[in-house]
């Protein structure tokens, strides 16, 4: 099946937010926005949603936490009493103190590394992934609004473009794409 | 768009545009490197391998080639460590703990100042490898299961939190500064025309694409990064600290380590983040970008810490006398009337007069003035760790044993070499990558430009 993306063009992020507004009041459904630079304010608008991703920094922390805790008392109080100056390790409870810092480090370590290599899967932002930007233009100074009609049944071709010529893009471009 | 006061000084002087902002960063990269940049990057080079050249040798031939005897068990070699992992403080506390106080001024700067933290780290960690004499055991300091039988690492140790606070601290630093990097080796990706230049882009750019969606995880993962990052930055410095603090040994035995520690390295990194663009700026024409507030800022940032710092000596020295421990006593008043007064007094005049000098505006406005100020902490700050190492240690309890520390040729040629490739790292960056966070400057252009905020409609619409 073969769908129809009309990309809008835009010179200026404020241009492109007020004209994401105005489109999707009057019944638009905006794919995506395609910018060099975040544009705040404007996920709301297309609807996307807050990411989760801090949450899974969270569980990668704790997970990071429990290992340690787990590996520490494993070596230190099971599996060998290390004895300093006559006092082994008979409890993890009683010498947690010199067990903080690495607690800590590796918390730090789990949850960074667990957090950003999740935030590159779901990009899919990998080595070697081929760019999928509309122009090359969008990654220095010009703004693309994606819209497909395939999410835009109730709208025929031509009321969407007379709505997007009055937000005034800066150019506007049709591709049809199987 | 966030407005701003209009009596602040803009961030962005000129009248830039976004495409401006992509043409000034991405020039210096996409032009052929100037012939000073050929000369520079060779004499780096040439020190860094004659560095590399000297660690060959004492790996071969044993750590007996440092100038190290039965008293003085460390020296140059922990002194340099700690030096550097100090200069590594500045960029991920620019980038993390100014992101959570949202200082804009730190968009200009974050990208190298995190370059040359990631860069001073590496050679912070030769230190204690090569200290180690067998560099091919390294991996002994991790907790592996071996042959050996009930043999681990000692979590008790503060060497071995030291281990695993560099690591996290420069995996940690390396995955922040890499995921500020994606968008803008993008950019760069899609203005390359050599065919070579656009796939290693495209490689490093991972695919990136700006959409909405991205941006959102994009700025929510540098913000928990930030949150992560800034406890870590400080409990680095601190368990470095700890490797003397946890000691008994007179004059490392010290509760005000770890505050003094991480105050010192902050210091320090600053100094260098101000020697290295105050050069960079010129040499890149980015002027306009890192301009005279920038360098005012991190001149307050010295003041303060340095300041701190200050005040630790001279707590550290009245501590001494208060507690009537005598070797304690003993111990600081060495420092300041004995054999290494020299050292302790060099210290002293380089890190807590000079930066006082930053309460006058006109002076730390001035960027030459900067600049020297920059030298002079640094070479401060090698003194206060070669005086907290070698000047406790070199009077051992026994008078039998005093001993002094001379540096041999190695000792100095390590020390030279990581300097030198540090240079090379440093000038390879400034070469082939952004060296300013592009992507994000043209976010506060609108805000802080100086064009927009000169405009009448500044203060009227939004």
């Amino acid at each position: 099946m073969s769908e129809k993306i009309i990309y809008a063009m835009y010179g200026d992020d404020e241009v492109l937010k007020s004209s994401a507004k105005k489109l999707v009041s009057n019944g638009v459904n905006i794919t995506e926005v395609y910018s060099p630079f975040p544009i705040h304010g404007i996920d709301p608008i297309i609807g996307v949603k807050p990411t989760r991703l801090g949450i899974m920094a969270f569980l990668y922390g704790l997970t990071g936490l429990t290992l340690a805790t787990i590996g520490m008392y494993y070596f230190m109080v099971v599996e060998w009493k290390m004895n300093i100056g006559g006092k082994p390790n008979f409890t993890y409870v009683e010498n947690i103190l010199a067990f903080i810092p690495i607690s800590f480090e590796f918390t730090v370590l789990c949850a960074a590394h667990g957090m950003a290599i999740t935030y590159l899967i779901l990009n899919r932002t990998l080595p070697g992934m081929p760019a999928q930007n509309p122009d090359p233009r969008t990654t220095d100074d010009k703004f693309v609004m994606e819209i497909r009609m395939s999410e835009n049944e109730k709208l025929s071709e031509d009321t969407l473009e007379a709505l997007l010529k009055e937000t005034g893009y800066e150019e506007l471009e049709k591709k049809i794409v199987s | 768009m966030q407005k701003e006061a209009a009596i602040r000084e803009p961030l962005i002087l000129g009248h830039k545009t976004y495409h401006d902002v992509t043409e000034d960063v991405c020039r210096p990269i996409e032009d052929k490197a100037p012939k000073m940049w050929y000369i520079l990057f060779s004499i780096a080079l040439i020190i860094g391998l004659y560095g590399v050249g000297s660690i060959c040798y004492l790996l071969g031939t044993g750590i007996g080639v440092w100038g190290l005897n039965k008293t003085i068990g460390w020296a140059w070699d922990i002194t340099n460590f700690v030096w550097w992992v100090g200069i590594g403080h500045a960029g991920t506390l620019i980038s993390a703990v100014l992101l959570l106080f949202r200082q804009k001024w730190r968009m200009a700067i974050n990208r190298s100042a995190e370059a040359m933290t990631i860069f001073a780290v590496f050679m912070a960690g030769t230190f204690p490898l090569i200290h180690m004499g067998r560099l091919w055991v390294g991996y002994w300091v991790l907790p592996i299961p071996n042959h050996f039988g009930s043999l681990w690492v000692n979590f008790n140790s503060p060497l071995l939190w030291d281990v695993f606070a560099i690591s996290t601290y420069l995996s940690v630093s390396l995955v922040f500064w890499y995921i500020g990097l994606i968008p803008d080796f993008a950019t760069i990706r899609d203005r390359a025309k050599k065919p070579v230049a656009k796939r290693m882009y495209s490689i490093l750019s991972f695919g990136w694409t700006g959409r909405a969606k991205h941006w959102n995880r994009f700025e929510l993962v540098s913000l928990v990064l930030a949150g992560l990052a800034t406890p870590l930055v400080f409990s680095v410095h601190s368990i470095v600290s700890f490797d003397f603090a946890t000691s008994v040994i007179p004059g490392w035995h010290t509760t005000i380590f770890p505050p003094y520690f991480v105050a010192g390295a902050v210091f320090s990194g600053f100094a260098m983040v101000q020697t290295l663009l105050l050069v960079m700026r010129k040499a890149m024409n980015l002027e306009a970008y890192i301009h005279t507030k920038h360098v005012e800022y991190m001149n307050i940032v010295i003041m303060v810490t340095g300041s701190i710092v200050g005040t630790a000596y001279i707590t550290e020295l009245f501590i001494s006398w208060y507690s009537g421990v005598e070797y304690e006593a003993y111990a600081f008043l060495n420092r300041a009337t004995g054999p290494y007064w020299w050292a302790y007094w060099s210290m002293m005049t380089c890190n807590v007069i000079s930066p006082q000098l930053m309460w006058i505006r006109k002076l730390r406005r001035s960027l030459l003035f900067t600049f020297f100020i920059s030298i002079v902490v640094n070479i401060g700050m090698w003194f206060e760790r070669y005086v907290i190492i070698v000047t406790s240690i070199h009077r051992d309890y026994i008078p039998a044993a005093w001993s002094m520390h001379y540096p041999s040729h190695i000792d100095i040629a390590v020390y030279i070499g990581t300097i030198g490739l540090f240079f090379t790292f440093f000038l390879l960056f400034a070469r082939y990558f952004p060296v300013l966070a592009l992507n994000e400057v043209k976010t506060i252009l609108k805000g802080s430009g100086q064009s927009y905020k000169e405009s009448p409609d500044y203060h009227k619409h939004h």
